[in-house]
């Protein structure tokens, strides 16, 4: 199935309200994509994955974007089907204040970890996600370093973070010369 | 069966702390273990230690300037994160890939996947005990490494393919010179065959171990070999038939229990050893066929200015399976977003919902069988 007519499956299933925004402009969006409302991601990811007709097996990838500007986070899903071979992108606009989503664990059992890496690297919360701690970062980590405005500490438990740069620490100064005897 | 290991009646539990310096963890990588005596009842993998946040340097870095990074993303396989990089920026710009540049990738990319595969099958065999086969497969990786060099100068971070292409064409008699040893390479897989992968005792320590059907691969993310050895026969070359793959004819070897259950240990040590030949092959074809398009035209036609505006997201079939790279541009020279999903992570998730039930040496098996290389985990 193309994207479009997927899309026309989601919509007429749940509603314009759940499912909109379709984009499928060739020159800026390589892969079409859909906006789906965040608390209903769950009961769509579900269809989405029993229905006979649209089998998505398989959740490629979880990613999240920051956009201040818009004062936004979207979670990005790219979902594939093994049997049928098509694709299809859903996105899930938050709030950028208080990100928070229901938990796909229940659809896929990949969504775990990469739930976790998404909660760790940008603040987003998964309700319902039955182990939702920092992943990559250690836990006493503070921010979210994926977000645009996160600014790295000086140092973590004494550990600096910056380091001073090389080049000017083994620089050779020359002695000044002295002044030519007149 | 893990319905009573799990009962509160044995207490004679404890936390065992394996890593981060394992000699089988391959790589800087930490388990914490609970078990009862030799069974595991459950071992919680603790990531992150080769965490380098590849993801925000990207946003820092130009396009092209991002390159030498990806290397870094998986630095046994580095060839691959290369491609996926370059693909998604070509896929995002519209840039058209010249044949020869895509052959050169090609022929790269698959003796890159016989290293990669080297590793794995070579220091499986080692976890497990038997030293002489990792010798064996170290000594063919290093006729790679060697080739590589010759090829783009590096022998582990190669930053060999561009935007729209790759860097160098193969130096004279290169070619003739990779044509030889592969030749001698496909012959000597069998008897690697006949030392290892259908040696008694090793069938016997590996078949049946750490099952994985094919739905639960599916469901938890898995892909490449560890997909294929649970019996899907899924391969990106194939069922998407990116870049020049079509050209070629190769079989995808899928795991079929032969020894024990479809999935087991033994199934995804075999995938990757066919893997191996099916390699050869596609290398001895993608030889023979090089010379047809022109030398010299190694990079596409490139806009004037790198700023591309909106996304996409690349497949590539990498040493451990499907490697996807999502790129935003917002018109900037920077990306705005870059992400790498890569097939070590996805299988290192499993491992806390698998690990339940088996014996504490079976876990080496499985960490070994799922060939996890901790930075492409960690990124």
């Amino acid at each position: 199935m193309t994207p479009d007519a997927i899309f026309k499956r989601l919509q007429e299933k749940f509603g314009e309200a759940t499912v909109f925004d379709f984009h499928a402009d060739p020159a800026k969006d390589k892969d079409p994509w859909c906006q789906i409302a965040p608390w209903e991601i769950e009961n769509v990811c579900e269809h989405l994955r029993s229905d006979k007709s649209l089998d998505f097996d398989y959740l490629e990838c979880i990613t999240g974007v920051d956009y201040p500007d818009d004062k936004r986070i979207v979670v990005v899903y790219h979902l594939y089907s093994y049997g049928k071979k098509h694709r299809i992108v859903l996105k899930a606009y938050l709030e950028r204040e208080d990100p928070a989503m229901p938990t796909l664990v229940n659809v896929w059992s990949t969504a775990n970890w990469q739930e976790r890496e998404c909660f760790d690297l940008l603040g987003v919360l998964f309700e319902g996600h039955p182990d939702l701690r920092r992943l990559l970062l250690p836990d006493d980590w503070e921010g979210h370093p994926l977000r645009k405005d996160y600014e790295e500490k000086e140092d973590y438990h004494g550990i600096p973070t910056i380091r001073p740069n090389p080049i000017e620490l083994f620089k050779i100064t020359l002695p000044a010369k002295e002044p030519a005897k007149a | 069966m893990s319905d009573v290991i799990f009962t509160n009646e044995m207490d004679e539990e404890m936390t065992l702390n394996m890593g981060p310096h394992h000699p089988s963890t391959h790589g800087v990588l930490r388990f914490i273990i609970q078990s009862d005596g030799e069974i595991i009842r459950k071992a919680v993998p603790d990531v992150g230690y080769l965490h380098r946040s590849i993801e925000k340097i990207g946003e820092r870095c130009t396009y092209p300037g991002y390159m030498p990074y990806t290397d870094r993303v998986d630095y046994v396989a580095a060839m691959f994160a290369n491609e996926c990089w370059a693909t998604a920026c070509e896929k995002l710009m519209g840039i058209e890939v010249p044949k020869r540049a895509q052959y050169l990738r090609v022929i790269s990319c698959e003796l890159n996947r016989i290293a990669s595969h080297m590793i794995a099958i070579g220091a499986m065999a080692m976890d497990i005990g038997a030293t002489t086969p990792f010798m064996w497969a170290l000594r063919e990786r290093e006729y790679i490494n060697d080739f590589i060099e010759e090829l783009c100068g590096a022998r582990l971070t190669y930053n060999y393919h561009r935007i729209g292409g790759v860097s160098f064409d193969m130096p004279k008699g290169w070619a003739d010179k990779v044509k030889t040893w592969v030749d001698k390479f496909v012959p000597l897989m069998e008897e690697f065959d006949r030392l290892i992968t259908y040696n008694e005792i090793y069938i016997q320590r590996l078949a049946n171990v750490a099952i994985i059907t094919g739905k639960e691969a599916k469901d938890w993310g898995l892909v490449g070999p560890n997909l294929r050895g649970s019996g899907v026969k899924w391969d990106l070359r194939k069922d998407d038939g990116y870049s020049v793959y079509p050209d070629f004819e190769f079989a995808v070897p899928v795991g079929k229990g032969q020894f024990g259950t479809v999935g087991d240990c033994w199934d995804r040590f075999y995938v990757r050893s066919e893997e191996c030949k099916e390699s050869g092959k596609i290398l001895q074809q993608a030889l023979a066929k090089i010379d047809e398009h022109p030398e010299d035209d190694l990079v596409g036609k490139l806009p004037k200015k790198i700023k591309p505006e909106g996304e996409a997201y690349s497949r590539v079939e990498s040493a451990r399976g499907d490697m996807g790279c999502y790129v935003i541009g917002k018109g900037a020279e920077e990306p705005y977003r870059c992400r790498f999903r890569t097939g070590s992570f996805t299988a290192m998730g499993i491992i806390e919902a698998k690990s339940p039930g088996l014996f504490l040496a079976d876990l080496v098996a499985l960490i070994a069988s799922f060939d996890v290389v901790a930075p492409e985990i960690d990124r």
